[in-house]
């Protein structure tokens, strides 16, 4: 296990630090003069030529690409993403505020899916090509097709029509006031979290059959064990290992989730702050959130790999 | 020699294989696959309205009629009209063009040059193969909306643009994929066979390796058509895919709609009902066809 996890953690290094050098070249070469972007861009009309190269000598526009490069990298080893163009304060400060709210959003979401998925891909599998097969199916796979800002969209409109609910202001963390939490959260979990309970839907009933289908499956048929001992004891146990690589997978759904969730809902997130910040062209916040986005992707996604070769001697030896 | 071997081989598999009419296989297809059949349906019921727009749309997509803002649907107005007095169901109409040509543009795009580069990958091998793993592993790191997102900022909102912005996410894990098969491939006996009866390299690929990864191909081209339309929605949605006034069904959803939830809740649900029934069709094809043409594959996933 020792070899194998200094293998993989070694690996992500360089994985990293291209993810680094792209979104730096996305953000930071294409769009071109970022001072002048400051000034209003091409729309700017006439900008003081003394300002302009003053801004640029500020922002360190004037080094090379390479050094430009260096000197962030090193100021994200620091926790330093620099400021943001649009208020002006230090991006991590910005982050650090949003946070919360996204954190529980995600768990929130995460839970409550996987408490509506497991039964239901279970009784899917077990009852294969049955109605109550299809009927899991059919909604699974249109969990897949409704888009979730149109879900988020959907639940406003039922609760402006039917409520007259206005969209709450600020957030009240758990600890405060649960029940103004509760209120304010529920709507966006659902909606992020009625997805990601399709997918692991799906996964479960798959890996489950794959399994019901397995040899010591039959042994503990034949062996007169309940319907219950064999499909909880024996076969769900043996079919959690995919379904955990789904929490890395699905990783990327979740934050795609979360931009939109937070976006249809105006919930001050860590996902509306990344459209917020596409929206003003404020590139140092984008390229932050997106670096950190890609940061916590490739380590979750290695925290699942390693979660498997613990579990399954034969990934680390492969 | 190799000719020989080859004439041989097709009139042996023409001999054995039954014979199979086009009817014959959209006939099993949709016996054994039902829910793929459905999915079909919706297609080409999607495919027809893009295709007639102009022929079946009752009124202009683009332009206004102030005198009729906010209509409740009606005879004349089947899913109502917006805050500019457009009909909703010409303005859907017209956005299937634009969901289809974004889903398949940038499905094809991106699978095709995945494929390509996964290729490249397994044949070549070596350093070329590190590099592009390495590259591919970089692509990687991003979730595909953010990625997606990224690229859609830098280049402005256009359709092209969602296109290219769409399709890129998709090319490492397409790239993947097949650089596993093709590879699995190569090591076959019979790979090795033709090498050793001279074959060239351009020869081995185009005849033993794109052949085998035609089926994956499909498979995720398909898969991919439905994810592209939601992702399209989603970028239009957030104001970086086509702009005003262009039919898009995602950017019908944005902005002013959720406030006019009490006055005009049909501008928020009709446009959400096309998407969602768009996507799922696909999704029904594609499962369906990814059992059909991959026995191995079935029930994963």
């Amino acid at each position: 296990m020792g070899t194998y996890l200094a293998k993989r953690v070694l690996l992500i290094v360089p994985t990293l630090l291209g993810a680094a050098a792209l979104v730096f070249v996305i953000m930071r070469v294409i769009p071109g003069d970022v001072a002048l972007l400051i000034f209003g861009g091409e729309a700017g009309g006439q900008i003081d030529a003394k300002q302009l190269a003053d801004m640029r000598h500020r922002l360190g526009l004037d080094q090379p690409l390479i050094v430009q490069f260096g000197t962030w990298l090193w100021g994200v080893l620091r926790f330093d993403f620099g400021n943001s163009l649009w208020t002006g304060r230090p991006v991590i400060e910005e982050l650090l505020i949003r946070l919360p709210l996204s954190l529980e959003l995600a768990i929130a979401a995460t839970f409550v899916s996987v408490l509506i998925a497991i039964p239901l891909g279970m009784l899917a599998a077990i009852r294969q090509d049955t109605w109550v097969d299809y009927l899991v199916r059919i909604v699974s796979i249109g969990g897949l097709a409704i888009p979730s800002f149109w879900v988020g969209i959907l639940c406003i409109l039922m609760l402006v029509i039917f409520f007259g609910w206005g969209p709450p202001l600020e957030f009240t963390p758990p600890w405060i006031d649960p029940w103004a939490n509760f209120q304010m959260m529920v709507w966006p979990v659902v909606t992020v979290g009625y997805r990601y309970a399709a997918v692991t839907t799906r996964m479960t009933r798959s890996t489950l059959l794959e399994v019901l289908r397995e040899d010591y499956i039959r042994t503990a048929w034949a062996k007169g064990l309940r319907e219950r001992a064999v499909v909880v004891r024996h076969a769900l146990k043996n079919s959690m290992l995919p379904v955990i690589t789904l929490v890395g997978t699905e990783f990327a759904f979740l934050i795609g989730g979360l931009v939109v969730t937070e976006t249809v809902f105006t919930l001050n997130g860590v996902g509306r702050f990344v459209v917020d910040a596409v929206a003003h062209r404020d590139y140092p916040v984008v390229q932050a959130l997106i670096f950190l986005i890609a940061f916590g992707f490739v380590v979750v996604n290695l925290l699942v790999d390693l979660t498997y070769a613990w579990f399954d001697p034969r990934i680390r030896y492969r | 020699m190799a000719t020989n071997i080859e004439v041989a081989h097709a009139t042996a598999s023409a001999t054995l294989a039954p014979k199979l009419t086009f009817a014959g296989v959209v006939a099993r297809f949709v016996r054994t696959k039902p829910l793929g059949a459905a999915g079909a349906v919706i297609i080409l019921g999607m495919l027809f309205l893009a295709v007639f727009a102009q022929a079946l749309a009752p009124y202009d997509p683009y332009v206004g009629d102030y005198g009729a803002q906010f209509q409740r649907p009606s005879a004349e107005h089947w899913f109502g009209t917006d805050e500019f007095g457009r009909d909703v169901m010409s303005r859907i109409m017209y956005g299937a063009r634009i969901a289809l040509f974004v889903g398949f543009a940038a499905s094809l795009i991106g699978c095709t040059i995945g494929a390509f580069l996964g290729v490249i990958s397994a044949y070549w091998g070596g350093r070329v193969d590190l590099l592009l793993e390495r590259l591919m592993d970089i692509l990687l790191a991003f979730p595909q909306l953010i990625l997606a997102l990224a690229i859609a900022s830098i280049l402005g909102p256009a359709v092209q643009n969602v296109v290219i912005a769409i399709s890129i996410p998709v090319i490492p894990r397409v790239a993947r994929v097949v650089r596993a098969t093709a590879l699995s491939v190569k090591e076959n006996v019979y790979v090795e066979a033709v090498q050793a009866l001279g074959a060239t390299g351009r020869r081995v690929v185009l005849q033993h390796i794109i052949p085998n990864i035609a089926a994956p191909y499909i498979i995720m081209l398909t898969a991919q058509l439905g994810a592209a339309i939601l992702a399209e929605a989603a970028l239009s949605y957030l104001g970086l895919g086509a702009a005003e006034p262009t039919p898009s069904w995602g950017l019908m959803l944005s902005g002013s709609a959720p406030s006019y939830a009490e006055k005009a809740p049909w501008i928020a649900l009709f446009p959400g009902i096309a998407i969602s029934l768009g996507v799922f069709g696909f999704n029904l094809f594609g499962d369906s066809l990814r059992d059909a043409l991959d026995p191995k594959l079935k029930g994963r996933g």
